[in-house]
């Protein structure tokens, strides 16, 4: 056997090993894939988009493929605010960005290990009945109305809640609730986001984080029900 | 310090002498001319044609106007988008063609005058973040096919914002002053001992191109002199390094095939390198669309421009790296970068740049490399390269230690002739840089 090919294939085992140790470090098979492409995206996001154990940054893997893109267009365009973001994708034409979105929605890595929570069982409670069946008294409808009941989403705008930690729920509830991030109008989780308090935040971001994925992460087709709200990312 | 406060106070009165002799001396709105408002009203004369259109667009993208006077979410040309500079923030203004707002009352004459001499139609001194110490080489021709360009696109009713500069910079007055010492009127003029497509590409990069913006040093005043012209320097507000064009130890383009130029510029990735940042910007807004022929022309001027070295190469004491943070720099190498840049550091050119032998990496500033380890990066997408690879942020996974050693890895390995860079570089960008 041709003594490069064996040290060729012991390389490739190599970073294969060290890529399932460590999903943050850059890893692809070939140049010209669509692996290689995004390794922009892998030390925060992970490899397959599955997160990374560093700081806040979600997981991406599996989201519908129509969330993604409107929220790496709204990265290049400057209506989502994240610098990091913002920078990475500032001169990236809809068509590629598509592609990336495509990408990742289509992975289906396995999910991180739960967060352990350090909420009070009251606060608990709240954040679970938020998430289940709402506050009908404040016309605030339940997570899972359009998050889907496993919540894995909804095609095609929906994002998946399951699987991310409550520090980034709750920055981005946050930001809805003052207006720094939006979505297509009718902006239907702005209504929601300002009719939480800060308490109800934490709560539900807090139950949220710590519901473990059901087997399958598909996110719900969006003609299994009727939404409580209309949502423009939804046309 | 009473020195300094007698200077300070010689200098304001000078600029205020300058101020009234500007104000003794202003050009007022330009002379009412029947002529070119008859043409305007489609009274007599030809209307500019669909072949001057097509030259307009193709000039205003040379120019890179859309860049500046377009908000990110913006309708194109409608102005609005914030300018950070040292002196407080510009918001530049509407070109679009409408009559109220825009520029949609303007003549070409004005027009004109405002390219070539940095006065506004109602006689304001613009402010120099408008190129007009470039674009006054620009032609008469081509400032009124842009112009005509200009007058086609959809009228946009959006009022211009006012500027938010600190006193003393929000007194237009003062410009002249400025003026007398940085700004020298007059159109491109031929170099007869040089080719015809030299003296093209001269014309796109000292002109319209307005390269010299970014790539030639700019002072406390916001001025650049012409003795230093592309020989480089920071960005002002951006914290990214402008290399120099001059001096074959930065991006000087001497010993650069025409080719390999070329890619860069239309395409955002060559052979040799990759524009990220700034750079990148100015190729996904205006260089991708430059012609075959214009690039070549810019890369053949470009390409004499790099004569200058830099003073002398760095004595090889000042290269020399502590032996741990070399192999500490070489791990980290070969875990996170070697499956791109690859063990020998030729990368996978293109689509990952080669970092051996890299001018980029090896100039004097370690800026742009350490930021690329901060904050990674995309080329941009071009319609020769719609899929660029890119790069992922390490600031997150690399402490100012690391950081540093790995960029002095790269600095000094496969004979690369840079310089190591210290930990607290790195910190000092870290907290420029927000995450």
């Amino acid at each position: 056997m041709d003594r490069h090919l064996i040290i060729g294939t012991f390389a490739l085992f190599a970073t294969l090993v060290a890529s399932a140790q460590d999903e943050a470090i850059p890893s692809f098979k070939s140049v010209d894939s669509i692996e290689a492409r995004v390794q922009g995206c892998v030390t925060c996001h992970g490899q397959s988009g599955q997160g990374t154990q560093n700081g806040y940054h979600p997981r991406i893997a599996g989201k519908p493929a129509r969330y993604l893109y409107n929220q790496l267009i709204a990265f290049r365009d400057g209506t989502r605010k994240y610098p990091p973001m913002n920078y990475l994708v500032a001169y990236l034409p809809d068509a590629y960005l598509k592609e990336m979105a495509d990408h990742f929605a289509a992975q289906r890595p396995a999910f991180a290990p739960k967060e352990a929570s350090q909420l009070d069982a009251a606060t608990i409670e709240r954040g679970k009945a938020i998430a289940t069946v709402g506050d009908p008294a404040r016309a605030i409808p339940a997570c899972i109305a359009c998050h889907g009941a496993g919540l894995t989403g909804m095609e095609p705008g929906i994002p998946g809640l399951v699987g991310l930690r409550s520090a980034y729920i709750t920055a981005q509830l946050t930001r809805w609730r003052v207006g720094d991030r939006g979505a297509a109008d009718p902006d239907c989780m702005k209504r929601i986001a300002t009719r939480l308090s800060e308490k109800d935040v934490a709560a539900v971001s807090g139950w949220l984080a710590m519901q473990a994925a059901p087997k399958d992460a598909s996110p719900e087709s969006a003609n299994l029900v009727r939404m409580p709200l209309a949502c423009g990312s939804q046309r | 310090m009473k020195i300094i406060f007698r200077l300070a106070v010689a200098g304001f009165v000078l600029l205020l002498v300058a101020a009234l002799v500007w104000w003794v001396l202003r050009p007022g709105p330009m002379p009412h001319n029947p002529e070119r408002v008859a043409q305007k009203q489609g009274g007599t004369g030809p209307n500019p044609t669909t072949q001057t259109i097509n030259l307009g667009e193709y000039l205003a993208r040379a120019g890179d106007c859309v860049a500046c006077h377009t908000e990110p979410t913006g309708k194109p040309f409608a102005g609005g988008r914030a300018m950070a500079t040292p002196f407080g923030n510009l918001y530049v203004p509407n070109i679009t063609p409408d009559d109220a707002t825009g520029i949609g009352q303007w003549t070409s004459d004005e027009f004109y005058r405002m390219m070539h001499t940095g006065v506004s139609r109602d006689g304001a001194l613009l402010y120099p973040a408008m190129p007009f110490a470039s674009y006054t080489k620009v032609t008469r021709a081509d400032s009124d096919a842009i112009y005509a360009y200009l007058m086609s696109v959809t009228p946009v009713k959006q009022k211009n914002r006012p500027h938010e500069l600190r006193f003393p910079f929000n007194k237009r007055e003062l410009l002249v002053g400025w003026r007398t010492l940085y700004f020298k009127e007059g159109e491109y003029k031929a170099d007869p001992k040089q080719s015809a497509q030299w003296n093209r590409g001269a014309y796109l990069v000292e002109g319209l191109g307005h390269c010299a913006m970014c790539h030639t040093a700019i002072n406390a005043l916001g001025g650049s002199k012409e003795a230093q012209a592309f020989e480089g320097g920071m960005i002002p507000n951006q914290n990214w390094y402008a290399p120099s064009l001059t001096s074959n130890r930065e991006a000087g383009l001497g010993e650069w095939s025409t080719r390999d130029i070329v890619d860069l510029l239309q395409t955002g990735i060559s052979l040799r390198a990759t524009t990220y940042g700034p750079m990148a910007e100015v190729t996904y807004n205006s260089l991708q669309y430059m012609s075959d022929a214009d690039a070549e022309a810019m890369a053949a001027y470009l390409r004499t421009l790099a004569q200058k070295d830099a003073g002398e190469p760095v004595p090889s004491s000042a290269r020399l790296v502590q032996p741990s943070v070399m192999e500490s720099g070489r791990q980290l190498y070969e875990k996170q970068c070697a499956i791109c840049h690859r063990t020998d550091g030729k990368g996978w050119a293109p689509y990952y740049p080669p970092l051996a032998g890299n001018q980029s990496i090896t100039m004097a500033s370690p800026v742009n490399s350490i930021r690329m380890v901060l904050n990674g990066g995309y080329p941009p997408g071009t319609r020769k390269n719609p899929r660029p690879h890119g790069m992922p942020p390490f600031a997150r996974l690399l402490d100012d230690e690391q950081a540093a050693a790995v960029v002095t890895y790269i600095r000094v390995a496969w004979n690369n002739t840079g310089t190591p860079v210290a930990p607290a570089q790195v910190n000092e960008l870290r907290k420029l840089i927000p995450e």
